[in-house]
């Protein structure tokens, strides 16, 4: 039954070990591309890690093999037969299941409820009730035999993340599946429960002989929990290797790569100057933004952050790398007055600002791009002039004059506006074009060009260029650069290495709610960037 | 017609094509009202004609008929106006009822107790009304801020205790039970108003409304001017749309929030005193069931004007001519369910056209969303 798929293979493989053939598999989504022929077999009784940084495809790639996406290019063979997937369903009939990264649970319904949900209709109308006792017999006996303990009658919102992370498990073992995808399982959870998910894996794949693909940054994880590895960087596969075979150090730089184009890069830009604050600030002053020991939970309790302490001085580029999900929001919302901290402090330039207060770092002088423009970036249903007072509605009355009783001077706001559009090259058709109208580009800059004309002492960017094509992007840059240039504090967030590499000139690199390292720009050692991403803190950062 | 037409775009951000376009609308939804009532008239053996020319008769044609239709508008455009600002502030404030019968229920206390100048005690009669209005939706503001209790719900069940409480005060005679003897056996019920201390009435061809009319008039464009062109008023939108943006900026939620069911509830509050000393409710008294549905139906008038003040103005006029025209309907004969049937149909078409507009915004805006990505 294999025969057809021996012509494809390297002689040494053993064909019937192989359950997934993914062959020459490409994705784009509008200009970018996602997946660029990418190649991946998984094996029966194999947990294969596939790891990457973000945007690197490897979501994409379980989705294509999942059914939530078709893929442009390329095949599928499942257990040797070519197959092509409509929808989820036709990958579930297959055995191909997927315990989500976000959970898919209904916090409002019980446990078994939430295990019958993606059930098809035909097998709901049996009759709810006979359908409910097998359920939960059903339910009892996987939480036994793989030891997740779960109450079936527990209601899903009363039920913590690791907990919950078990009921999808379960939802997922429910159809016996012979393939099982995990995407960043472990993102939400603490070391304990991490190590009994792996253990829980084992047994999936040593005793039951199912595979598993196991999508992770993590290096430590995946250097414990897989067989076989795949390393993925912008789309393609950089290798396949053993696990056996493996070490973090070649892992980091496999995962980061890209390094002897881009020390070229650096030294291109302005002959090295480039990794130079601009203007450097009298070194007895105070930095313009300095973090200390900032913690805070969220209201389940989670660490967000966990005493990240980060200093940026005036005209300098601080950014900070790091995989997503790590505390970069967390950041993001306190320099936007969204967080308040449990302990520790920030300052601007010498003066402590109290966190979580309405409008405390607007009025410190803290602009914002934020990383979610929908969210605390701009109001759709206003206008572009509208827009561009948000951040400071006084403004558009001081237009008007020393007594303006708080009336706003439409005329001046417009004609404001109409420089800012200039500036700022934003495509629109004029001041009170609304701006659900503009590109997701122009909104960008709408917003830039806010935060920037209230002249900031800090400004966060915060994945500023998420979601760009490539001329926004670049003009993006630019901006961030000349606004450091100007004196100003610039700290970046970003998942993209390229764009913290042509900017910065520190990195610092966040992981679980800390800054667990820092590094100038110039000389950057992207092994050593690749492993502090990957959470390994250096040897000579604990020596 | 070019200049009306850039000037109502410099007001609204709507271009002329857009308005016809929405009128046109409104007239073929009225229209499919107007045929399902006379449908539904000739399928219980009446005459349309009759009914629709009674119903004209009622709310505009007869003598004084418009004036008291007028009248009627205006407690609604104030209570509307009121939920308008809510809105904008991301609130929902649907107790106007109870704001409205407390407002008026001050208004009383203090016309009737006060000494002075008959002009004096009116002004503070309404001032009364209308703060009484305000405390009352205070309540729900200090529940939301400091017990997080939902305004909806807040709102709503205060109009219950609205109710009873000034239910109670018409009980007492040391409130505002009527304290000379004329009232004979009827116990729930105020003193009247001294003629000094009603509000004027403006007479024209035999229809009459009192000047509270106006009062609510510059009360509309003066919430569109405030709502547009203030800083305050911009900064109560941004909380309205976004409120983490608004944390973010420092526009204090409690704060913005309180203020705008402060004015909210005021705004009820003065629609009930005005009511009051209006004259065309209640003969110049205060009873139970005084406040009879205004609050509800100033609600009503909001929606259809989808809380734009100035399109609440002819929404409130439309709204008080059903009010006047249903009222004579029934006292002519036509079956009491007809009538309401007809008011309901032609609520629901005033109703249709914004869910219309509303949607096809939406489907705008996401494909517009949708072409970018």
């Amino acid at each position: 039954m294999n025969s057809e798929m021996g012509s494809h293979d390297v002689p040494h493989d053993v064909p019937h070990d192989v359950t997934v053939a993914m062959r020459g598999i490409s994705k784009m989504f509008g200009l970018v591309v996602a997946c660029d022929e990418v190649d991946i077999k998984l094996k029966q009784g194999k947990i294969h890690g596939i790891l990457g940084e973000n945007g690197a495809g490897k979501s994409t790639l379980m989705k294509i093999l999942t059914g939530l996406h078709a893929p442009d290019a390329g095949e599928i063979k499942v257990h040797g037969k070519l197959q092509r997937f409509r929808d989820p369903a036709d990958a579930r009939r297959l055995g191909i299941a997927m315990v989500h990264q976000h959970f898919s649970l209904v916090p409002a319904l019980k446990v078994w409820e939430n295990a019958v949900l993606g059930d098809r209709l035909e097998n709901a109308l049996v009759g709810l009730r006979s359908n409910e006792k097998r359920t939960r017999e059903q339910i009892a006996e996987i939480s036994a035999r793989y030891g997740l303990d779960v109450d079936p009658d527990a209601r899903v919102r009363d039920l913590a993340v690791g907990v919950r992370q078990r009921v999808e498990i379960i939802k997922c073992l429910r159809y016996d599946p012979k393939i099982m995808i995990l995407d960043e399982p472990t993102s939400v959870l603490s070391p304990a429960e991490s190590e009994r998910l792996f253990m829980v894996l084992r047994q999936v794949v040593e005793d039951e002989g199912r595979s598993v693909a196991l999508v992770s940054h993590k290096l430590n994880e995946v250097l414990a929990a897989t067989d076989e590895l795949t390393i993925m960087r912008q789309g393609k596969v950089v290798e396949h290797l053993a696990t056996a075979d493996a070490t973090a150090p070649a892992l980091a730089k496999a995962m980061v790569g890209r390094e002897v184009s881009l020390t070229l890069n650096l030294a291109d830009i302005a002959g090295g100057e480039a990794a130079k604050p601009a203007k450097q600030s009298n070194r007895f002053d105070p930095p313009a933004l300095r973090i200390r020991d900032a913690t805070a939970t969220d209201k389940d309790g989670r660490r967000l952050l966990d005493s990240l302490s980060l200093e940026v001085c005036k005209g300098e580029i601080v950014a900070v790398a790091g995989v997503e999900g790590n505390g970069q929001t967390a950041l993001d919302h306190l320099l936007s007055s969204l967080l308040k901290l449990d302990s520790g402090k920030v300052e601007v330039e010498g003066e402590e600002i109290a966190t979580g207060a309405p409008g405390a770092f607007v009025k410190a002088g803290v602009g914002v791009v934020s990383e979610d423009r929908h969210d605390t970036g701009c109001i759709m249903d206003m206008s572009l002039c509208e827009n561009l007072y948000l951040s400071h509605p006084e403004e558009a009355a001081k237009e008007t004059g020393s007594r303006s009783w708080g009336i706003m001077n439409r005329a001046a706001m417009s004609s404001r506006a109409a420089e800012l559009i200039d500036d700022y090259h934003i495509t629109a058709s004029g001041p009170d074009a609304p701006m659900w109208s503009l590109s997701g580009g122009n909104q960008q800059r709408v917003v830039l060009a806010r935060e920037l004309s209230h002249k900031p002492k800090v400004l966060l960017a915060s994945q500023p260029t998420r979601g760009l094509d490539v001329g926004a992007v670049e003009y993006f840059l630019e901006q961030l650069r000349r606004a450091a240039e100007d004196g100003i504090a610039v700290l970046l967030v970003s998942h993209e290495l390229e764009e913290i590499l042509e900017l910065a000139h520190r990195i610092a690199v966040i992981y679980n709610g800390k800054i667990i390292g820092e590094m100038p720009r110039q000389g950057i050692d992207m092994q050593r960037l690749g492993m502090l991403m990957g959470g390994m803190i250096d040897a000579e950062a604990t020596a | 017609m070019n200049q009306t037409g850039s000037r109502l775009q410099a007001l609204t951000g709507w271009p002329w094509e857009r308005w016809s376009y929405i009128i046109g609308l409104y007239l073929a939804s009225i229209f499919a009202a107007l045929a399902l009532s006379a449908l539904l008239v000739w399928a219980t053996d009446g005459s349309w004609q009759e009914v629709f020319s009674a119903f004209l008769d009622g709310s505009l044609r007869n003598p004084g008929r418009w004036g008291l239709t007028i009248g009627y508008a205006a407690p609604l455009l104030l209570v509307a106006l009121g939920a308008i600002v809510a809105v904008r502030g991301g609130l929902i404030n649907i107790g106007q009822e109870g704001q409205l019968y407390i407002g008026a229920a001050f208004c009383i206390y203090v016309a009737v107790r006060l000494g002075g100048p008959g002009p004096f005690v009116l002004i503070a009669a309404i001032l009364a009304g209308a703060a009484a209005g305000a405390i009352w939706a205070g309540i729900a503001a200090w529940l939301k801020y400091w017990r997080r209790v939902p305004e909806v719900l807040t709102t709503l069940l205060l109009v219950t205790v609205a109710a009873q409480l000034v239910g109670y005060g018409l009980k007492t005679t040391s409130l505002l039970l009527d304290r000379s003897p004329e009232h004979g056996n009827r116990n729930q019920i105020s003193e009247q108003l001294t003629p000094d201390i009603r509000l004027p009435r403006v007479e024209i061809f035999g229809n009459s409304f009192p000047i509270s009319t106006f009062v609510a008039l510059v009360l509309a464009v003066g919430l569109v001017i405030w709502l547009s062109r203030t800083t305050r008023g911009f900064r109560l939108t941004i909380l309205g749309r976004n409120d983490r943006l608004a944390q973010r900026v420092g526009i204090s939620a409690p704060r913005y929030g309180t203020m705008a069911l402060l004015a909210s509830g005021a705004f009820a509050g003065l629609a009930g005193a005005m009511m009051l000393t209006g004259g065309d409710l209640g003969n110049y008294r205060l009873a139970p069931g005084f406040s009879g549905f205004f609050g509800w139906e100033g609600l009503l008038v909001a929606l259809v004007a989808r809380n734009h003040p100035l399109v609440a103005i002819p929404m409130a006029f439309v709204f008080g001519a059903l009010r006047t025209g249903g009222g004579f309907l029934s006292a002519t004969g036509v079956e009491r369910e007809i009538a309401n049937v007809t008011q309901a149909l032609l609520v629901l078409a005033l109703l249709v056209p914004s869910a219309v507009l509303y949607l096809q915004e939406r489907r705008r805006q996401v494909a517009a969303v949708e072409a970018r990505t």
